[in-house]
């Protein structure tokens, strides 16, 4: 990958186009192969209660390099958007910065997001200084007006959290990567290699995943695999693809061929 | 007195800062985040931030997550 093809994202540029999840791993030291392996530069992190029970327990941050990668904290869980709000201030009061993964749940069952609140959120999020990046379904119209909101980009789902369904609507996202001004972000649903190809093919900005490489039998290989197939889906990218026919045309020339 | 810490009923010495329970604990080291009574406070107001009796603490830190 030429260097100048760099991931901007917020002011900050990066050479993965890969953002990985730090859920469902074994432990830590699993938690960390898996970033290293997958060439992630941004990784996202929950909030939840220390346990009072147990404190002294280890610290996931404990366990990343810092220097190298950039926290993405979520407000996964949060079913509301004072939740939301509440969430991300506690993040950004903990001191990894003002990015901000922004998550409204709609349903337990889906774990679609909720538009209204998503979009009630980030306007208050942005105001209050945070780079917002919200976890949206695959509809241009919401994309677009929590664009003009000011969220710092948008994070269209391929399917539903953990269901390793892959792009459901890849039409969808190209109509959104048509009108957006913002990085488009797929976040959500990426089941194996070819899901982040497949994105990256259609133009995404970057890929955001987390069950996939978590929840694959040899999480450190798929890590890997999900590198090469973000590597590869942006240069065919780049490269161009070839339009697609319903008919034959011969890769060796008619010239030349014996009577 | 007690106070609520992480939705637990709990005992703790009368007039205690939030930064001597947070090393009570031994969170000091760790980036975490304090909420008293819904309102997020600073880490430079740990010190001297003392509770009260039914005071409503939350602390949170980061966790794996998607």
């Amino acid at each position: 990958m030429s260097n100048s093809d760099l991931f901007q994202l917020a002011g900050k540029s990066y050479r993965s186009r890969l953002i990985v999840g730090t859920g469902k791993y074994r432990d830590f030291a699993q938690t960390r192969a898996a970033i290293d392996a997958s060439g992630a530069e941004i990784v996202t992190v929950a909030v939840r209660r220390v346990n009072i029970t147990d404190p002294g327990k280890e610290n996931l941050l404990d366990h990343l390099d810092l220097s190298r990668i950039t926290i993405l904290p979520n407000t996964a869980g949060c079913y509301t958007a004072d939740d939301a709000i509440r969430t991300a201030r506690l993040a950004r009061e903990a001191g990894v910065g003002s990015l901000l993964k922004l998550e409204v749940i709609g349903d337990e069952k889906t774990l679609f997001p909720d538009v209204t609140a998503t979009i009630e959120a980030a306007k208050v999020l942005v105001k209050e200084g945070f780079v917002v990046l919200p976890y949206i379904n695959d509809d241009p119209i919401t994309a677009k007006r929590l664009e003009e909101i000011g969220c710092a980009a948008v994070m269209p789902l391929a399917a539903p959290i953990g269901s390793g369904l892959g792009i459901r609507n890849p039409y969808n996202i190209r109509i959104i990567l048509e009108h957006s001004r913002v990085p488009v972000i797929v976040d959500a649903g990426v089941g194996t290699a070819s899901d982040v190809s497949l994105a990256m093919e259609l133009g995404c900005d970057a890929v955001l995943l987390n069950t996939a490489i978590a929840g694959a039998k040899d999480p450190l290989l798929m890590a890997e695999a999900m590198r090469l197939a973000c590597e590869a889906g942006r240069k065919a990218f780049l490269a161009g693809r070839i339009p697609r026919k319903l008919y034959a045309t011969a890769s060796s020339p008619i010239e030349g061929l014996l009577d | 007195m007690r106070v609520m810490l992480n939705g637990e009923s709990r005992n703790v010495r009368e007039g205690v800062t939030v930064d001597e329970l947070v090393r009570d604990l031994g969170l000091n080291q760790r980036r975490i985040a304090v909420e008293v009574n819904r309102d997020i406070l600073p880490r430079d107001q740990y010190g001297e931030h003392q509770l009260h009796e039914g005071d409503v603490v939350e602390i949170v830190q980061f966790i794996g997550g998607g």
